[in-house]
């Protein structure tokens, strides 16, 4: 039997496997456009993590031509040649060789151990009080802020302002088996109500200002980030969580602190009474389904036409201000009168199991319901 | 070339007589390794039970339910079962065929005793309101508690089939080691349920409603 | 196959004791190690194929962002099920495979410790993998992820995930047992004058995992059995309502799971260490440091568990000594990656199809290994973990390492268990189509990662930009499936081929080739005794004075080798050789397991039946001699 090997084959197919990683590589660095690319970051926190990660990369990349380039020369150098028999000589090993080839390795990890360590503490740090604190409630399948000194609530949009850190505390909500509250530290003013959905563990992402924290319901767990300049950062939750955990995405976005100040004033004017054709869309908004859209969603000093206060829940995203968002269920589709046609007709084809039903609206009372939301600034 | 023989008597391939490189029989070994994964099997369920010590939201808790001196009554009959056990293990190495059944059936009866004390226990326990799904000390405790005495009940199967082996006239002394591994196995299930009694009955569990 | 059959003596109750050595109940009733070794490895060579479709599947549903090849539902079944096949349907048993077939004839044995029950892991696990697979036509398959976290493994309204719990205990119950069994057979059954550093290294990472498996598959049992009751009986253990903590369950997972890639790796680690030795025509080099990096390998592994948390929210103090010891454990892997270069070091490598995918496995396994560290960079991990810049690293220690470690074993073992050998130029196809669709499909998840793609994501949003990666991805992977295929045409057509094989075609150094190829059902006519590490080798060349290794004459020394009359019976009866008999109690034993799995599911009355089938069987089997 034959057991030799074609040589020149091995060299020229070898040389072609390491271009192609090389040009991969290479391709890397000019990614597209990417806006939720941990390497680009955008933030302290992202910035620590990537500046942490950079030397270690090129460290591995030197390892990774040494050995790499070390096995292609030993297999190529000392291939079999024909005619050359001769068994080598039978060399057992080299314990100084071993000793050095097990400390230089524990001497290169000691020294990436060090800067990893004091990251770890610093990413760990309170802010202290100037931080601004916001409390993010992982949902199934969306992302609840709610701002407790501002008084302002709001899904999938995190409004931030630059240059100052933000201090979030976080917790998964929901019904499990039974009603439950969630940990005393993400709860406000008014207890965080029984929730739709189930509390399950998400993961809060934008990796362009900060890397993961996991969300539970059974203890709040905080994360601390700033944002360097005004502008829209994208992340989702990456942690597996249901059917439409591909579909729980939010944005971050950090304007100047003028425009930050200007955004909670803008959120803190209740909706008021509604006028005109868009009437028409509130009755519908209070009537739909068993006991209308506010059964489970909310619309911040929205009024009867008498003035009435129209009560609402937190149980779904809060709907205040709903024309002046870019994104809806769970920042998923843009907020655009044909996305929200379809949505409204039948959300659980729209987004896997969403909790939201199917209430076979007629295409009139969609109408009116868009012209409604549209009202809402 | 060598022939597939006929063997002269029963060969058990796993005897003591066979050449091992420990010199150890590959039961006993056998037995040793699996206990050893026993303890770990036991261990994560002992500590999933600490873990929630004290962390039930609802009652009945453990103070309200259990009955020490009862329990310590039923740990004292699993624990004369060990005793019964070595006898039992010293009657067949010395040949005694008599003895072995008698300290056999002991054991055995003993094991029941002390199952059927559980199980008294655990009626009682449901009477009182905990029931498996009532808190996390119920679900805790009764998993913790069934496995074990799943363990008991398969050893109290392997006394009687050895003591059956003994009345069918196939448990010589040669096969002494028998009667040592289910002792082995026996003596396991004694020291887990000590561990069991002392961590979850003894140690006290703080005041009921959790705070601790 | 040996075509002997046995006269014998009657049962005189319950069944006839099974005599046959052919056709399709022998191979039901078998208890050579060697059979079910081979019967290991075409179950999960099937799995593998079921596992691999899975994989294309997903593949297809994420090659452009926004599709809908398959719902978000079917999706979470797929890729849950595809993790669970490949880590304990697959790689599990493929690397028992190994196990079963090589470590008696490696240490001189004929068989390994307790034949009957060798059988019975084997059936088990054939049942448990069935038994989970079912799910699939019973309400669901499991689509909680294979790691299935609580709260939503738990909460999740489907039947697949109970199926889940109860599948991988069964699993669970026939690897501890197996590695009992292996355990015990690699401690007490080695061959006169093996001592454990003469032991080839294969046998070490045997034994190194069969003690890991013994050690971590409890835990896990105990996590899913807390699973099971909390979705079957609506217990607390992972309820937060109750104030159970869903972390626990991450903790026992975990702390199996680590061990768990060990287990899966070292296996290939062994296979190479044993490869690249006759292919370069030199000894493995630095033999005991290899060996004792693969125990310190299983010890630490105990102890890096939590690195799979980093971003749970422990604490700056525990993610610190999680990834402190994370990379502590990748010095000795290095360690044993110098040692398999300086074997090659002046060798006289010969590229046959097995040193082809040994070296692969050396260069996808540092890929796998450097992007690993990075990990253990924790505060980047909190932007690597659950994106598939984690899906790359462990596909290349998983796939680049051990897949392509099994493949050398299964080029360079084949022509000793079949008497064939695979075809060369065929299995030079193989290698190099799989080395490239593995690595586009692979390669490119590094970048997916880090540009912002999640795991476990059904789909992605068109803007950003991951469109073409992901495409990348997909062609590789059917290019891998290409590979496979070509594997299987080399499979069966070496079967067209007579088996007329030497002992000894690689000119080797291990006890499994002094033997015929294949062996008869004991092994070895006479037990060979041992006088050093690569005793075969040390047989057929000596070192002469100046240095030059020659071959040993023929006729010379190798006849003055000591073999043992085979006196294991303690009967001094010359030459006979008891081999333990066939049977069917293992294969009845191991029934009522996944009785009594439906029976929990779906009606109590079967989990009584199940445990009468159960006390059947061994009853059956303790009451049956091992040898008639």
């Amino acid at each position: 039997m034959n057991a030799r090997g074609s040589t020149t084959k091995v060299n020229r197919k070898a040389l072609a496997v390491v271009w192609m990683i090389a040009a991969g590589v290479l391709l890397a660095a000019c990614a597209p456009n990417a806006t939720q690319s941990a390497l680009e970051p955008a933030g302290e926190n992202a910035e620590k993590a990537n500046s942490l990660f950079l030397p270690v990369f090129w460290v591995a990349v030197a390892i990774f031509v040494i050995v790499e380039g070390a096995l292609l020369f030993f297999a190529i150098r000392y291939r079999h040649r024909k005619g050359r028999d001769t068994i080598p000589p039978q060399v057992h090993g080299n314990t100084r060789l071993e000793i050095a080839w097990t400390i230089l390795p524990a001497v290169i990890l000691a020294g990436v151990a060090v800067p990893t360590v004091a990251t770890i503490f610093e990413l760990a740090r309170d802010p202290g009080p100037e931080a601004l604190e916001v409390t993010v409630l992982g949902h199934q399948w969306w992302w609840e802020f709610d701002y407790p000194e501002e008084g302002v609530n709001v899904p999938n949009e995190l409004h931030v302002p630059t240059g100052r850190p933000v201090h979030l505390t976080m917790c998964s909500v929901g019904v499990g088996y039974e009603n439950q509250l969630a940990p005393s530290e993400c709860q406000g003013d008014e207890p965080v109500p029984i929730t739709l959905g189930n509390s399950v563990i998400h993961s809060f992402w934008a990796p362009e200002l900060f890397g993961t924290q996991d969300v539970f319901p059974t203890y709040a767990r905080t994360l601390t980030f700033a944002a360097d300049e005004p502008g829209v950062y994208e992340g989702q939750c990456k942690e597996f969580c249901g059917l439409s955990h591909a579909y729980m995405r939010f944005v971050v976005v950090a304007h100047s602190p003028a425009e930050f100040d200007q955004w909670v004033a803008d959120q803190q004017r209740p909706a008021g009474s509604i006028e005109g054709a868009a009437a028409e869309g509130l009755r519908v908004f209070v009537e739909a389904g068993p006991a209308g859209c506010t059964q489970c969603h909310s619309v911040n000093g929205l009024e009867h036409a008498n003035g009435e206060e129209i009560p609402g829940s937190l149980d779904a995203p809060n709907l205040s201000h709903f024309a002046s968002r870019d994104c809806f269920a769970g920042c998923i589709f843009e907020n655009t009168d044909e996305n929200l046609r379809r949505w409204l007709d039948d959300p659980p084809a729209m987004k896997p199991g969403s909790w939201m039903p199917d209430y076979n609206l007629t295409s009139e009372e969609i109408d009116r319901l868009i012209a409604f939301l549209n009202t809402l600034e | 070339m060598a022939q597939l023989g006929r063997s002269m008597d029963v060969h058990v391939v796993e005897s003591e007589h066979e050449r091992t490189s420990t010199g150890l029989p590959h039961l006993k070994l056998a037995m040793w390794l699996f206990l050893a994964s026993d303890c770990l099997l036991f261990g994560a369920l002992i500590s999933t039970y600490v873990l929630y010590r004290g962390a039930s939201r609802v009652g009945p808790y453990p103070a309200e339910v259990f009955d020490i001196p009862y329990t310590s009554v039923s740990s004292f009959v699993l624990l004369a079962s060990s005793l019964t056990m070595v006898l039992a293990l010293a009657a067949i190495q010395r040949g005694d065929q008599g003895q072995l059944r008698v300290w056999l059936l002991a054991t055995a009866m003993l094991g029941t005793t002390f199952v059927g004390g559980q199980v008294f226990e655990f009626t009682t326990f449901a009477d009182e309101g905990l029931t498996l799904t009532t808190n996390l000390f119920s679900t805790t405790f009764y998993v913790l508690t069934g496995f074990h005495g799943t363990h008991v009940v398969v050893g109290i199967l392997m006394l009687l089939t050895v003591l059956a082996l003994s009345f069918a006239g196939r448990l010589p002394p040669e096969r002494a080691m028998t009667v040592e591994l289910v002792g082995l196995y026996w003596h396991f299930v004694d020291i887990v349920w000590i561990v069991i009694f002392t961590v979850v009955y003894l140690i006290p569990t703080g005041t009921p409603g959790g705070a601790q | 196959m040996a075509t002997v059959s046995v006269p014998g003596e009657r049962r005189s109750w319950l069944v006839r004791r099974p005599r046959s050595t052919t056709g399709f109940w022998s191979w039901v009733t078998t208890v050579d190690h060697k059979r079910i070794g081979i019967l290991y490895g075409i179950t999960a060579f099937a799995f593998f194929v079921v596992g691999g479709s899975e994989a294309l599947l997903l593949r297809l549903q994420l090659a452009q962002p926004e599709q809908e090849v398959v719902s978000a539902a079917v999706y979470n079944e797929l890729f849950t099920m595809h993790g669970v096949t490949m880590v304990f349907l697959v790689v599990m048993p493929l690397s028992a495979a190994f196990f079963n077939y090589l470590i008696p004839l490696m240490i001189g044995a004929r068989d390994v410790a307790f034949p009957r029950l060798n059988a019975y892991s084997y059936w088990a696990f054939l049942f448990g993998g069935v038994f989970i697979y079912s799910s699939f036509f019973l309400g669901g398959a499991p689509n909680g992820g294979w790691f299935g976290y609580a709260p939503n493994s738990v909460l999740d309204p489907t039947r697949g995930m109970t199926f889940y719990s109860l599948g991988l205990i069964i699993t669970g119950i026939a690897s501890t047992v197996s590695a009992i069994n292996l355990a015990v057979t690699v401690i007490n059954m080695r061959a006169p004058g093996m001592t454990l550093f003469r032991m080839p290294v294969f046998v070490w990472m045997g034994l190194v995992v069969q003690l890991l498996l013994a050690f971590s598959l409890p835990i896990i049992t105990v996590g899913l059995t807390e699973l099971f009751f909390d979705r079957r009986f609506h217990t607390h253990f992972f309820d937060p309502a109750a104030g159970g903590d869903p972390l626990l369950w991450q903790h026992l997972f975990w702390l199996f799971g680590h061990p768990e890639v060990y287990i899966l790796i070292l296996p290939a680690m062994g296979i190479v260490s044993e490869v690249l030795p006759v292919f370069a025509r030199k000894p493995l080099f630095g033999y005991q440091f290899v060996v004792f990096s693969g125990i310190a390998i299983g010890f630490i592994g105990f102890g890096v568990w939590a690195h799979h948390m980093f971003a749970t929210g422990l604490g700056p103090v525990a993610n610190t000594a999680f990834g402190i010891s994370t990379m502590i454990i990748a010095v000795p892997t290095g360690v044993k990656i110098f040692n398999w270069l300086g074997t090659l070091w002046r060798g006289d490598i010969r590229f046959a199809t097995p040193m082809l995918f040994a070296l692969g496995f050396i260069a996808m396994f540092v890929i796998g290994g450097l992007s690993g560290v990075t990990h253990a960079v924790v505060p980047h991990d909190y932007q690597q973990t659950d994106t598939y810049y984690i899906v790359a690293h462990f596909h290349y220690v998983l796939f680049g390492g051990a897949i392509f470690g099994l493949f050398a074993g299964i080029y360079y073992w084949w022509p000793k268990v079949f008497g064939r050998f695979l075809n060369e130029r065929i299995g030079r196809i193989n290698f190099w189509i799989m080395l490239i669709g593995f690595n586009l499909t692979f390669g490119p998840m590094h970048i997916l990662g880090l540009q912002g793609m999640p795991r476990r994501i059904h789909s992605y949003p068109a803007s950003l930009g991951l469109g073409f990666w992901n495409l990348v991805a997909t062609a590789g992977a059917f290019l891998i499936a290409l590979s496979v295929l070509v594997f299987l045409v080399n499979a069966v057509a070496s079967f067209r081929r007579p088996a007329e094989m030497a002992a000894d075609p690689w000119d080797a150094r291990t006890l499994e080739w002094l033997t015929t190829s294949p062996p008869p059902e004991h092994n070895f006519d006479e037990i060979p005794v041992v006088h050093s590490l690569d005793e075969l080798w040390h047989r057929k060349y000596a070192e002469t004075r100046g240095g030059r290794v020659v071959p040993v004459p023929a006729g010379g020394a190798g006849d003055e080798h000591e073999a043992v009359a085979d006196d294991s019976a303690g009967h001094g009866a010359g030459h006979a050789i008891h081999m333990p008999s066939p049977s069917y109690w293992p294969v009845v034993a191991a029934l009522g397991l996944p009785i009594i799995a439906y029976g929990l599911i779906f009606n109590m009355w079967l989990v009584g039946l199940g445990v009468v089938v159960v006390l059947v069987g061994f009853y059956g089997w303790i009451l049956e001699p091992s040898a008639e």
